[in-house]
């Protein structure tokens, strides 16, 4: 294959999923000139599983995207079929949006976003191996022959390397939905010193939405509020489709006990590990015996087509037994399947080999996100590409890196557990790995991240100067909440009575009145006339920031003492095999992760206090032999 | 880490008429004008640097005076460590620094690692060069010793109850973040209010057990208090030559405060007894007398064993029968002195009225029955009668002020359920006190919480 220049660019993004997408974008609005390569463009941010977008944790994800100028949130805005607010009856920390996704039109509106933007050029083409020379990546070469140069490279190639799909004992090497898979460049990346694992997921069959009997079946309607994951969508989709719900039978699980000798994870063929919080319907009927059924849900796949996502029901197990286990559930006895479930084994690097900043340890200026890092699900692929693309532009044009901190963003629990700990299963982020999810709501991402996105030139000015209006509104509102006195009158009384509140005995600071459980913003506003009409968002910051202030004051306290940590750096040509006093095995895993702040090393499973204690001293040490020498 | 306040005992326990304890850190002076109480009633954060003053420790959950102290303070950089540090003098013996040192901790210091002064002195470069391998064998060293104990402690009762605590909340907290996850999951109970605070009760009363325990575990640290009670002229004062003895006695006397009480302490057969108010029954012989007295009910109420001493020679009194009113329901053994005297008491009335209390017989005079009588306060203790069990545990003052935090946490987290806040919220103290607990017994990995919730339920959307 004879060899040509393809063009010279800051920043070259393998692949157009959702971490490509958001990379390509983020390296092109920060002002890097950048190039996106994709083995085929009609595949940019397609949705291989599930047709939603959101949910807990992942939600919030969407929205810190957003507040940092990524555009996931953006396009499901203009694509979903249905959004829903998840957790409502709950505390304000964990409540999250889900969009049930247009699979078809949230391609085509993240490609046009793409081929919108300034400084980004798309290209079609199979990228076969890294230009490296003196282990800093130069450029690479596709499967035709162009030679691509640039300064920074990002790999985001999702499932596709050495990507193989079984199904019963079927098994062949493919990406997803039967793509090409990506096999030269992951024989490259193992050539360039890239520890691999295997890790497997799945995905469940599709049936035509005609064949359905949606009598047997329960309605899940979507909210009937308006909603939206940008902070900017002003235009809301009111014409929603429902999901429906139903539910595995005894026969179904009958069906599966039959033929587990047929399933792949069970007779041994696929060896991947998988996630554990997405079983296939063959692990949960086996790890969960004793359980009579299992919610399936049906979701649309988007306005223009009748196939139907036939979630909960993922399987490896054969074409035949499939269709089967169709016929055993209620209101699918004469489903179609349009297309059968498959599980997919795929090689992902330890993420281990990275810096917080998603930079290769090994190869500088190269950045991998996403699947490739051994996670899985579209939004934490979306939030590690938009940073790796921050990153690799941030580099070529000279300005800041951006590691967001665990107690600043969802996404910057995710990467640094990723980096930190690394992963033994496709990781998934939940609520439950934030240590400060209180401090880490879906309602304050802007506030929390704007700034951030402002400074590194991700958020435009006009977008910049609403968010300071918005921040000032909520700040005024609650100094004016925390002076302003409530009188125990009538008025008061009743309101307070009415609420299920006990009554006053003296006058009370309409912030303490707040606090109350059963008091809302609503109503203390009625009590304390106000001249501005405040926007609902407002509200909502000002009820949200009052009420659980002594949580929040707790959770800030906490984040004090990281932030501590966090400020004592450690030098990067550290010699840990040098400092006698470290355990042996505290010793191999710094050596490995080589955490950049003390911080970072405590959280390292296997470096405990003493050894935490002994780095200090020994960083002291080097620190102050510099100054005397 | 370096950025905390710490604190410790640094002088030698045990003798000595003044010990210190000293606190070090951002907080050290905050912590000790929560407690401190002048004379004036100046703070000591408006003094000057480097004084010393006089005044009490105030206990701020009772508001009542519990010691009387000097304190040093210091302020950085012109101390050892370079931070803030206080040095709060107090009365020598076991009794006093411990209390002054749990009241430290329970006003927000954490107990210094091993070696942990030397180590922020040398962080702060106070400390030269040549001293930083040194500091750091002490670590390694220190360290090493402590797993070994805290293995030890794995397989202890201690550690078996907690685990169980931990399990029992780690149950509720994996429950919570499936609803919270999987909102749509119908084959996971919805965590509710009453639900957690039921857990939440249930885990607060045990950990109040504990702590009780612990002040009981002060027992191996500071002796099994004791007191001997009886008529004038039973022997009590026999008594408590022949036990002070038979043993070597240490004798403390806690000077200076309104209490003039002299204790000696004894060792019996492992148990170490604090001979309470020894002075009163040398110098007046006269229980009874005072038995009216409200002191002389507290030193009752508040010892962990009675020696009750009647008279062999003599019929029961009116007398006797009021004290073993006043002694029921405590820890008491009869000792009936005087054998070598022809019988006056009626045994079977005794019997009756001490119930299934142990009796020994004595003749004080001959030395005998001594024998018999450490056997029955040995058998008492070990055989776990005075719940002995535990102490051992709970002793260490680092648990019992990780109990106090993680009691303090399922508190808030009680009254957070008890004011409606969302489960969610609720959850955040609860999770907190399954790590306190966790830090009590060394097991701190954070991945149990995945593995917990992923083992229970069967996840998938």
């Amino acid at each position: 294959m004879p060899k040509f220049e393809a063009g010279t660019f800051d920043v070259i993004v393998v692949g157009a999923g959702h971490a490509g997408a958001e990379a390509a974008l983020a390296s092109a609005r920060m002002g890097a000139k950048t190039l996106v390569l994709t083995m085929n463009l009609d595949m940019i941010a397609f949705m291989p599983c599930n047709p939603s977008i959101g949910g807990p944790a992942k939600g919030i994800v969407v929205r810190e995207i957003d507040a940092l100028g990524g555009a996931m949130g953006r396009v499901i805005d203009k694509t979903h079929i249905q959004m829903r607010m998840l957790n409502t009856a709950k505390g304000p920390a964990v409540r999250a949006l889900r969009a049930q996704a247009d699979k078809v039109l949230y391609q085509q509106e993240m490609k046009r976003l793409m081929e919108d933007e300034d400084n980004l050029t798309l290209h079609q083409g199979v990228v076969e191996k890294l230009i490296v020379e003196d282990g800093t990546v130069k450029g690479l070469e596709t499967q035709a022959g162009g030679i691509y140069r640039a300064q920074s490279v990002v790999i985001t190639t999702g499932t596709f390397l050495r990507g193989e799909i079984i199904i019963g004992d079927l098994r062949y090497s493919s990406g997803p939905n039967n793509q090409q898979p990506s096999i030269k460049l992951a024989e490259n990346l193992e050539q360039l010193g890239f520890e691999t694992v295997r890790f497997k997921t799945g995905t469940p069959p599709r049936v035509n939405s005609k064949s359905i009997d949606y009598s047997q079946t329960e309605i899940q309607p979507g909210d009937d509020v308006p909603r939206a994951f940008s902070f900017e969508t002003t235009e809301f989709i009111l014409d929603q489709l429902p999901c429906w719900l139903t539910y595995t039978t005894g026969k179904t699980h009958q069906i599966i006990d039959e033929n587990l000798h047929l399933s792949p994870m069970y007779s041994g063929m696929a060896k991947g590990t998988g996630p554990r919080y997405c079983p296939s319907i063959e692990d949960k009927i086996v790890r969960f015996s004793d359980k009579p059924r299992h919610q399936i849900f049906l979701e649309p796949e988007g306005r223009n087509t009748s196939e139907v996502y036939v979630q909960g029901l993922s399987t490896s197990l054969p074409e035949h037994v499939q269709r089967q286990l169709l016929e055993s559930i209620p209101g699918l006895e004469k489903a179609e399947m349009m297309r059968a479930g498959y599980a997919i084994e795929y090689d992902a690097i330890v993420p281990t080999q990275l810096w917080p900043t998603l930079e290769s340890k090994q190869i500088v200026n190269l950045y991998t996100a996403g699947q490739i890092n051994g996670t899985s699900g579209y939004e934490e692929a979306a939030g590690q590409g938009l940073m790796a693309g921050i990153n690799a532009a941030a580099k070529v044009l000279g300005k800041e890196e951006v590691i967001l901190s665990r107690s600043e963003a969802y996404i910057g629990v995710l990467i640094d557990d990723l980096v930190t700990k690394g992963t033994s299963e496709p990781y998934r982020l939940l609520t439950s790995r934030a240590e400060y999810r209180l401090l880490l709501r879906h309602d304050n991402a802007d506030m929390r991240l704007t700034d951030l996105g402002y400074r590194i030139g991700m958020v435009k000015e006009d977008r910049y100067a609403k968010f300071l209006t918005k921040k000032d509104l909520i700040e005024e509102e609650i100094k004016r909440l925390r002076k302003m006195m409530i009188k125990p009158n009538e008025q008061t009384q009743q309101l307070i009575q009415e609420a299920g509140g006990s009554e006053l005995k003296d006058g009370i600071r309409a912030a303490d009145l707040l606090k109350r459980p059963e008091m809302t913003y609503d109503m203390i506003a009625q009590l304390t006339a106000s001249e501005v009409e405040l926007a609902d968002e407002v509200k909502e910051q000002v009820e949200i920031h009052i009420k659980y202030e002594g949580y929040i004051e707790k959770s800030l306290q906490q984040v004090d003492k990281l932030k501590k940590m966090e400020n004592k750096k450690i030098p990067e040509d550290i010699d840990y095999h040098a400092i006698s006093g470290l355990a042996t095995e505290a010793r191999g895993k710094l050596a490995e992760v080589r955490p950049l702040s003390i911080a970072q090393a405590s959280r390292i499973s296997g470096v405990n206090p003493a050894d935490i204690s002994i780095l200090l001293v020994y960083i002291e040490q080097g620190r102050i032999a510099k100054v005397s020498v | 880490m370096e950025f905390d306040t710490i604190a410790a005992i640094s002088t030698p326990s045990g003798e000595g008429a003044i010990a210190i304890v000293r606190l070090s850190g951002p907080e050290a002076i905050g912590i000790a004008d929560k407690l401190f109480r002048a004379p004036g009633g100046r703070p000591l954060a408006s003094q000057p640097t480097h004084t010393i003053h006089y005044g009490h420790l105030e206990d701020p959950t009772t508001g009542e005076v519990a010691e009387e102290v000097m304190v040093s303070f210091m302020k950085g950089p012109k101390t050892f460590t370079r931070e803030d540090v206080i040095e709060i003098n107090c009365h020598g013996g076991i009794v006093s620094v411990n209390r002054v040192l749990q009241l430290v901790l329970q006003a927000g210091a954490r107990l210094a690692e091993p070696g942990e002064f030397t180590k922020r002195a040398f962080l702060n470069g106070r400390i030269d060069l040549s001293q930083a391998e040194a500091v750091m064998d002490l670590i390694r060293a220190k360290t090493d010793r402590a797993m070994d104990v805290a293995l030890g402690q794995m397989e202890g009762r201690l550690s078996k109850l907690i685990s169980t605590l931990r399990q029992a909340l780690l149950e509720s907290i994996a429950q919570m973040e499936v609803n919270i996850d999987y909102p749509e999951y119908d084959d996971v109970e919805e965590m509710t209010r009453p639900m957690m605070l039921e857990k939440a009760e249930w885990v607060r009363a045990e950990i109040e057990k504990l702590l009780q325990t612990s002040s009981q575990g002060k027992i191996l640290r500071e002796g099994l208090s004791t007191v001997i009670v009886g008529r004038p002229n039973v022997g009590k004062s026999s008594l408590l030559n022949s036990l002070v003895h038979e043993n070597k006695a240490i004798v403390t006397e806690i000077a200076g405060t309104t209490r003039d009480i002299i204790e000696e302490y004894v060792n019996v057969r492992g148990v170490p007894l604090r001979l309470v108010d020894t002075a009163g029954i040398r110098e007046t012989e006269d229980i009874v007398e005072r038995i009216g007295v409200e002191r002389s009910r507290k030193v009752l109420k508040e010892a962990d064993l009675i020696l009750y001493v009647l008279n062999y020679s003599e019929a029961l009194t009116a007398e006797d029968e009021l004290l073993f009113e006043a002694v029921k329901d405590m820890n008491y053994i009869v000792v009936i002195n005087k054998t070598d005297l022809p019988q006056g008491i009626d045994l079977e009335q005794v019997q009756q009225l001490a119930g299934s209390k142990r009796m020994v017989t004595t003749s004080l005079i001959e030395e005998e029955g001594i024998d018999q009588l450490e056997e029955a306060i040995a058998a008492l203790f070990f055989e776990g009668e005075i719940e002995a069990g535990d102490m051992t545990y709970v002793s260490n003052a680092r648990h019992i002020s990780l109990l106090h935090q993680a009691h303090k946490t399922i508190s808030d987290a009680i009254g957070a359920a008890e004011m409606d806040v969302p489960v969610d919220m609720i959850q955040i103290d609860v999770t907190r006190t399954w790590e306190i607990l966790g830090e009590i017994i060394g097991d701190t990995a954070d991945d149990g919480l995945l593995n917990q919730l992923f083992s229970q339920f069967c996840l998938g959307k």
